[in-house]
């Protein structure tokens, strides 16, 4: 071979190429066996296993939200329902350009420029497929509006859903409370399974409190998904050999209130213009009757959502439309404790029905100079403690106060319920402040802090200095005034309704240790001085009272909110409106079988008598069924 | 012009055949290669319907492919082998130029330089496959076989030059696809087996180089494939949604446009490298046998094709395609079954995509080419 040229022998040649293309094809089996092997092993051996992790990878259990329980007052008018809305959805991985999305939405006016960070934010931040709400609820012409524009937006759709609303918004909000958007705070309170597709939960009032009542059970059903989690239309669900599984929710239970929807707004009405509160109860029962807070606010926007600007605005208002005056408004109670403090005085001794007493307009402790002004500056002569009441002689209350003493003061006025939370069934109440002596051992630091002044009980007997009370507290001690000393727990709830049984479970008044005050002899005497108030001719309050075809019993109280120099006269024309004096009044009527009791505070409203008292007596006239112009 | 030509008439010795058969037999197309493949790419047609989730349009361009690629058979299958042999040179020297002009300013696609923008966008690479074992083939068709050591040499250069063009592309799948249907040639050509094994030896550091030659997402699949539980719905996802697919398909599959895994978009890449997967959920393994089994027809009618044929080159290159096309079923249906890594290799005449396709026809043009030429060739 090495002498000649290579000389291709081509026979030798085939017969190596056939050999190796039997060697080829014997490998090339051979493999092709293995993938078979594989094949058999996955679909013939593993198949049960793969079978099910395929099941397992569409059928996905998604969440269905309870329908929330309804709200009614006493007389079965609609306080809080569900209506179907149309909110607006944007789907992160649907659009194209989120930043100029967002944009035009702005521009039609949809959403507010302030908001696209946070939607920006939240588009990116959770799964893709998963639709964030940019709006909860859209007006007929927004809706009418983006209808017409929808191609030009792709991913951003109109979704139906039911959204939270209170017909009389403004005028049972802080009664009512609102529900707003579930947060990650809320869920960590709340029981997070069960809560699972719900997108709301109450935040304030009774929507709050009643939480659990009101949300109903959550139910499932079992959706078939594609890889993205995305639910798919049913007609290419038939790949399933079962049907999927459901479990409807249970609707959360109806609320029945004992609010009286026409006193709360007339009571709601009264307060228009003005900061304050009012609270009447059923003295028989503790039962709310109306519960307003001034100025209010619309819950509805905390249903639908609002802009931040919205919100930064309601909360910078310098009138503090969300602050709840009726439960957590802390204001000094003025006169208007002393039927409570005469009681009290008459219970441990300290005065006597007959004990009359010289009124020169002002009063001094022994060894001091201070004076303690009446209110009446020229005084009100000799007066016994019927006057005291009907004329709010601060210096028979002065004189006796030292011998009431301020352990007696806080023993007494707390039976009433003074300075501690009533138990109402509503969240965030304040509980406000009597004084005592061991009170202020604990409260200050200083060892010459801790001592108890004299002075104090003085001023303490006419409601001012350390002693804070909230108008429910108020309210609910003229109920116990009403009621002769016999108390409840003031609640709002009186009844529910099963959401699925419509069985109805009724919730008992639940009594509460009367005042320890026995004698009806006392009782009897000190409201027909509040009786006076109103309806006799000294009467503080006997503008306000006159010509009622009903007996009536009240007391005025006039709370300082800056403190006169001793050599000055306040004089209200001069003192800036918010520096002026609180107005309160308490009433109830009628006097011998009371029906309503009730507080008004008109924050810087100067006078109890002038301004407070005619709307308690406008509230009365309404509930015991007079038309009233008292206003 | 050719068909009347008289050596052609005269020299074939088979009575003239009518209808069909005489028609093939003027269009230079072999008849059982011919129903092979329309029988794969029928049923290939059938299941992307079902992968492409009924989209009607990408079907229908699918099928506008399969019809250029058909004409590009046919027309390949006009030309003489000895016609083949002599453009081969400069079709391989064409092929390297436009890999270099590829890397240089090639169109950026997924992160890869693989397109060129001619007109029509196509890839370089796929002139390679076929011109690198053409290349081997017409180096080897004047020698002397078995190949001596000088000539392995010359051959290896002519397969690692392009190799490593378009591993840097990157597109490493391709690259060794197009360096393995270089090194059938020299098997067929009659390497020796004891050079064969020493080679399977070196290709242990071969391995490691080749490691370090990876990059990350590559070495990531490799890794994936040791165990795709690791990361299930990262790397390790399109194994496992994969082998789902193709085991909760059973015997006889969930039926056809049925599978969940499929429909649901569970299964990444459906229409084009885990199409297999579709059919396995859909058809169940005695679909996916049918499939494996048209394969079989089509790579044994080549290789009896290549046995048939009369030169060298017509031989080797024949040999070479039918081989490499098997290749390109196992690497696809072992990858899908989680047996290789996941390295981008479609199911040839299967997977939705253009170019590889008329490649792939290009090749069996050739080979029927080579069939039906072989009367006219010298002894």
């Amino acid at each position: 071979m090495g002498l000649f040229a290579p000389i291709k022998d081509h026979h030798s040649e085939r017969r190596l190429f056939i050999a190796r293309v039997i060697l080829a094809s014997v490998v090339s089996v051979l493999l092709l066996g293995i993938v078979i092997a594989r094949l058999v092993q996955l679909q013939v051996v593993e198949h049960a296993l793969y079978a099910e992790q395929s099941q397992g990878n569409r059928i996905r259990i998604e969440a269905v939200p309870p329908t929330r329980g309804l709200i009614f007052d006493r007389n079965g008018r609609v306080l809080a329902e569900n209506l179907p809305a149309y909110q607006l959805e944007l789907i992160p991985e649907q659009v194209t350009d989120l930043d100029d999305t967002l944009k035009r939405l702005a521009t039609i006016g949809l959403i507010s420029d302030e908001d696209i960070p946070r939607f920006n934010g939240l588009a990116r931040s959770g799964p893709r497929f998963k639709p964030i709400t940019l709006r909860f609820r859209l007006s007929d012409e927004e809706i009418a509006n983006f209808a017409v524009q929808r191609p030009r937006f792709p991913g951003v759709d109109l979704q139906p859903r039911l959204v939270r609303h209170y017909p009389d918004g403004e005028v049972v909000a802080h009664a009512i409370g609102y529900v707003g958007a579930l947060s990650t705070a809320d869920l960590q309170r709340l029981d997070g399974a069960g809560y699972a597709g719900t997108s709301h939960t109450g935040k304030t009032g009774v929507e709050h409190y009643n939480e659990n009542l009101l949300h109903g059970d959550v139910g499932f059903r079992q959706i078939v998904t594609n890889a993205l989690g995305r639910a798919v239309p049913i007609e290419t669900r038939d790949y399933a050999g079962s049907a999927p599984e459901s479990e409807s929710p249970t609707p959360g239970a109806n609320l029945y209130l004992s609010l009286d929807l026409e006193l709360q707004r007339a009571a709601y009405l009264a307060l228009e213009g003005r900061r304050g509160a009012i609270v009447a109860i059923d003295p028989n029962n503790g039962e709310i009757l109306a519960l307003v807070s001034s100025p209010s606010f619309d819950p509805n926007s905390f249903a639908t959502g609002m802009s931040s600007s919205e919100y930064v605005a309601l909360q910078d208002n310098e009138d503090r439309p969300l602050f709840n005056r009726a439960v957590r408004g802390s204001y000094p109670p003025g006169s208007t404790i002393k039927p409570m403090l005469s009681l009290a005085a008459l219970e441990v001794g300290a005065t006597n029905l007959t004990r009359r007493l010289m009124c020169f307009g002002w009063y001094s402790l022994p060894g001091s100079s201070h004076r303690y002004r009446d209110w009446r500056p020229e005084g009100h002569g000799e007066v016994d403690l019927h006057d005291a009441i009907s004329q709010s002689c601060d210096v028979y209350f002065y004189q006796i106060s030292r011998d009431i003493g301020i352990d007696n003061m806080h023993h007494f006025l707390d039976q009433f319920g003074l300075g501690k939370g009533t138990g109402i069934d509503m969240a965030g109440e304040s509980d406000g402040l009597v004084p005592s002596r061991e009170w202020k051992r604990q409260a200050f630091r200083e060892r010459a802090d801790q001592v108890w002044f004299p002075g104090e009980t003085i001023i303490a007997s006419i409601g001012q200095g350390y002693m804070l009370v909230t108008p429910l507290q108020l309210a609910n001690a003229v109920a116990a005034l009403a009621a002769r000393g016999a108390r409840f727990r003031p609640h709002l709830v009186t009844a529910f309704e099963d959401g699925l049984t419509g069985r109805r479970t009724v919730i008992a008044p639940e009594p509460l240790p009367a005042v320890e005050i026995d004698d009806p002899f006392y009782w009897e005497n000190v409201l027909n001085a509040m009786h006076a108030v109103m309806q006799s001719p000294t009467g503080t309050a006997r503008a306000a009272g006159q010509g009622a075809p009903y007996q009536m019993a009240g007391k005025s109280g006039t709370a300082q909110v800056f403190t006169v120099a001793q050599e000055e006269e306040y004089d209200e024309a001069e003192i800036d409106e918010r520096l002026r004096d609180h107005a309160l009044f308490i009433a109830f009527a009628p006097l011998e079988a009371p029906r309503i009791a009730v507080a008004v505070i008109i924050e810087n409203g100067s006078s109890g008598s002038r301004v407070a008292a005619p709307i308690a007596r406008a509230i009365m006239d309404r509930h015991l069924g007079y038309t009233s112009d008292a206003l | 012009m050719r068909f009347s030509d008289p050596q052609r008439l005269y020299s074939g010795g088979s009575p003239p055949i009518g209808g069909m058969g005489s028609l093939m037999q003027r269009l230079y197309l072999d008849g059982p290669l011919l129903g092979g493949l329309a029988a794969v790419c029928s049923l290939g047609l059938v299941v992307l319907y079902s992968a492409v989730s009924q989209n009607m349009d990408l079907w229908v361009q699918q099928l506008i492919r399969l019809f250029v690629a058909l004409v590009a058979m046919v027309v390949v299958a006009q030309l003489p082998p000895d016609l083949l042999r002599r453009w081969t040179p400069w079709g391989y020297l064409a092929g390297l130029g436009l890999l270099i002009l590829v890397l240089v300013r090639g169109e950026v696609s997924q992160g890869a330089q693989r397109w060129l923008d001619v007109g029509i966008r196509f890839q370089p690479s796929e002139v390679m496959k076929l011109a690198v074992p053409m290349m081997a083939a017409w180096y080897l068709h004047d020698r002397q076989l078995p190949p001596r050591f000088l000539d392995i040499i010359v051959i290896a250069v002519m397969i690692v030059v392009p190799t490593v063009l378009i591993a840097k592309q990157p597109d490493l799948g391709t690259a060794l696809l197009i360096a393995m249907s270089g090194v059938l040639v020299v098997v067929l050509a009659g390497l020796s087996i004891r050079v064969m094994i020493l080679l399977g030896l070196a290709a242990i550091p071969g391995a490691w180089a080749l490691w370090q030659f990876m990059q990350e997402y590559q070495k990531q699949r490799v890794l994936t494939l040791l165990n795709p539980e690791a990361d299930p719905l990262g790397a390790g996802y399109n194994i496992i949604q994969s082998k789902i697919a193709i085991g909760s398909g059973g015997l006889f599959g969930k039926g056809w446009t049925n599978g969940s895994q499929a429909q649901l978009e569970f299964l990444p890449e459906r229409d084009t490298d885990f199409i297999f997967a579709v059919m396995g959920e859909e058809l169940g393994l005695l679909g996916v046998l049918a499939l494996l089994a048209m394969y079989l027809f089509v790579i044994g009618r080549g290789l009896y094709i290549a046995i048939q044929a009369r030169d060298t080159f017509s031989r080797l290159i024949a040999g070479s395609i039918s081989l490499t096309f098997f290749v390109y079923v196992f690497v696809n249906t072992a990858m899908v079954t989680g047996l290789v890594p996941v390295v981008g290799v479609p199911l040839p005449l299967v997977s939705f995509g253009g170019t590889s396709m008329v490649t792939l026809m290009s090749g069996f043009g050739i080979l029927m080419s080579i069939h039906r030429h072989r009367k006219l060739l010298p002894h």
